[in-house]
């Protein structure tokens, strides 16, 4: 088992830059083979998560984008009837059951994400990523899944997981989920970063980020998300925004107030909130940036 | 937690290892007692967490423990609290810091809240919390004016919500929303099939479909969109000034959360809460038992805005979806701040499909809709009704079966 240290330093070394209580929920994930589920605002990074520890692991990452109407043949495995329908004429006159043996081989069988997770050499992660998006049948289905590790395909039999993946899934709080699926999971609420890792964060994901230019950025954000906002930014928006001023050659957010007033369009991304950060409104907040 | 003196033998160790994971079972049961979900299953991992080595420092065994019996953001926020108070015996100190730290916007419970400081009226009249006095409007600026409503607020949270739990009433609330259900859920059923109507063939599923043909397309599979029920949200006004209706309101939501498929019930006066889990009690009294713990301690007038505002941080996003009808039951007398209410009126306008306003003001005569907080809502509502009794709740069927 690596240490939570470790942990944070390998995810550290992969771009993403985890608090302890992160790295804490990661090395749990290891100890009790539980998923683990993220929830927090969008922007935050949940996704971010699920890559970092493909990094760390050195293994795949395989995604699972859910959406309202997904279903298991999207999601685990379908047959490819084109191929299989070709194949029947193609051996129009031959034995039956030579036939039905051929097209229900491994050879016509696509492969989804989950059953591409649980059938890898190597653990992958699996990131479910928005589950909330994903209707109830199929939380249930999932759940099945993800405490027996096998799938069992009519035509075919059953496919036990060569491996066990590690599961991430995320969740926007669109909808409730179950309760199983609550409690099957390892839990951790996603936050906005504080000034100081956010500041980490930009430097690391940065070229030329200078530590002064991204500690003012850091903290002119985290005024901005105290203003009454409708949309408040996450840090994927920070990133652009650093990028931005990076790449507008900006050393000093105090020497182009204009410049951050004009590319504050990177964090606000509705019409009303853009009208209410007026010009004096960000020259305050700027103020207040030391 | 294996602290003890030097080269402890066998039973020792037997004693505490029994010693401890009794104190675990305690903590866990303390914990399902705050409403946490816990199993058989987190109590054997929580057991292995702690041999594991993550009882070394206090700090990390509460990371490692709120990782693993949480499993929603309300867990999340009081865990720690929980936590210290049971292990480090900071009782009083977390308790409170429980109550004050948890984001007060996003606890679904009322009974933390700390109680509002009620003002009574100055001069000593008892309060009169139904009709706008002609005054009323004059005062409004002011504030003091509609702290009339403060005073008989307070009265509220002191009524027992049992003594509204009269069998015969309740099967009436129950009938009166189980016919509101099915006026709505009949005009649902329509829409379905007008839409099944031309829609695209599902190309991959056709080629499925037919491979016992030989691949030749003799039955067409078409796509249908998914239907969701319609959802109906109520957000009851528990002010002093509705007091009279509360009782109504309430054993007709009850009705609701048992006929509707999807419902969900608010609860709000100075702050919001979120009433369904307790409502959903089978037993009509047990419900409204829950519901006095959770509305006790609550006082002041009426902040709808504020209350919306909490309504749309919080909640908007799990609880409405594309098919939701948004039901406010209120009388209309804000006592925050109406342009708020106004800006988070229009917020909730954009989210969801339909806003019913419900006053049961519109019943007396000569009403007229002069209540600031009315005003700055009406122009996002859709229906705007009378509803005092639940005759006049009946009568509305066949104007919220249109929606």
């Amino acid at each position: 088992m690596k240490t939570r240290d470790e942990i944070a330093q390998a995810l550290g070394k992969a771009g993403y830059v985890a608090d302890s209580e992160l790295a804490t929920a990661i090395s749990l994930m290891q100890l009790l083979r539980r998923p683990l589920l993220l929830e927090g605002e969008a922007g935050v990074g949940k996704t971010e998560v699920a890559k970092a520890l493909a990094a760390v692991y050195a293994t795949e990452l395989i995604r699972l984008q859910c959406y309202e109407g997904l279903d298991q043949s999207a999601a685990l495995y379908e047959w490819n009837y084109q191929h299989q329908l070709l194949s029947i004429q193609a051996h129009h006159g031959t034995d039956a059951d030579a036939i039905e043996d051929r097209i229900f081989s491994e050879k016509y069988l696509l492969e989804r994400p989950l059953l591409a997770a649980i059938r890898r050499d190597k653990p992958p992660v699996l990131l479910i990523d928005e589950i909330d998006r994903a209707d109830d049948e199929f939380e249930a289905f999932l759940l099945e899944l993800l405490s027996d590790f096998q799938v069992s395909i009519p035509e075919f039999g059953t496919i036990k997981a060569t491996s066990i993946p590690h599961v991430v899934l995320t969740s926007n709080g669109t909808r409730e989920l179950s309760d199983a699926l609550r409690r099957r999971c390892l839990y951790h609420y996603v936050d906005y970063p504080d000034v100081e890792r956010e500041t980490r964060i930009i430097m690391a994901r940065i070229d030329g980020a200078e530590a002064s230019l991204s500690l003012q950025i850091a903290r002119m954000v985290e005024s901005i998300r105290k203003e009454e906002l409708r949309k408040v930014p996450g840090v994927a928006e920070t990133l652009d925004w650093a990028a931005a001023l990076v790449g507008l050659d900006v050393k000093d957010l105090h020497d182009a107030p204009e410049t951050v007033h004009e590319t504050l369009m990177c964090l606000l991304k509705t019409q009303e909130d853009r009208a209410r950060m007026t010009r004096e409104v960000s020259a305050r907040l700027l103020g207040r940036v030391a | 937690m294996s602290c003890c003196g030097a080269s402890p033998d066998i039973d020792d160790i037997n004693e505490l290892s029994r010693l401890v994971s009794s104190k675990l079972a305690a903590f866990l049961r303390t914990l399902r007692d705050n409403g946490f979900a816990v199993g058989l299953a987190e109590s054997r991992d929580a057991a292995v967490i702690m041999t594991e080595g993550y009882a070394a420092r206090p700090g990390l065994l509460r990371s490692a423990f709120k990782h693993l019996l949480s499993a929603r953001k309300t867990d999340w926020d009081k865990f720690d609290g929980i936590f210290d108070a049971f292990w480090l015996g900071k009782r009083v100190r977390s308790r409170s810091v429980t109550s004050g730290a948890a984001k007060a916007a996003n606890n679904p419970s009322l009974k933390n809240l700390p109680s509002h400081s009620a003002q009574p009226r100055a001069d000593g009249n008892t309060a009169i919390d139904q009709v706008p006095s002609a005054d009323g409007a004059g005062n409004d600026r002011s504030g003091k004016g509609r702290m009339e409503g403060a005073s008989a607020a307070e009265n509220l949270a002191e009524t027992d919500f049992r003594n509204l739990a009269d069998p015969e009433q309740i099967a009436q609330a129950h009938l009166a929303a189980a016919r509101l259900a099915r006026a709505m859920r009949t005009r649902l059923t329509r829409r379905n099939l007008a839409r099944r109507r031309g829609y695209r063939i599902d190309l991959r599923r056709t080629i499925h479909g037919n491979i016992s043909h030989g691949g030749v397309a003799i039955r067409l599979v078409n796509r249908q969109r998914k239907q969701k029920a319609l959802r109906l949200v109520v957000l009851l006004d528990a002010s002093g000034s509705m007091s009279m209706y509360t009782g109504l309101f309430l054993r007709f939501i009850h009705g609701v959360l048992d006929e509707f498929r999807e419902a969900e019930a608010f609860l709000f006066h100075t702050r919001l809460a979120h009433v369904s889990d307790a409502m959903k009690e089978r037993d009509a009294s047990r419900a409204l038992d829950r519901l006095s713990i959770m509305a006790q301690g609550a006082g002041g007038g009426t902040r709808i805005g504020e209350s919306l505002q909490t309504f749309n941080r919080w909640h908007a996003a799990r609880v409405i979806h594309s098919r939701t009808c948004v039901m406010i039951v209120s009388d209309g007398y804000e006592t925050g701040d109406v342009a708020l209410l106004d800006r988070e009126m229009a917020a909730l306008g954009r989210r969801c499909r339909r806003i019913v306003w419900l006053n049961p003001m519109m019943g007396w005569q000569g009403y007229a809709p002069e209540a600031r907080g009315i005003k700055a809502a009406l122009p996002y509502v859709d229906l705007y009704a009378p509803a005092n009794t639940l005759a006049s709740l009946t009568a509305l069927e066949p104007y919220l079966a249109r929606l």
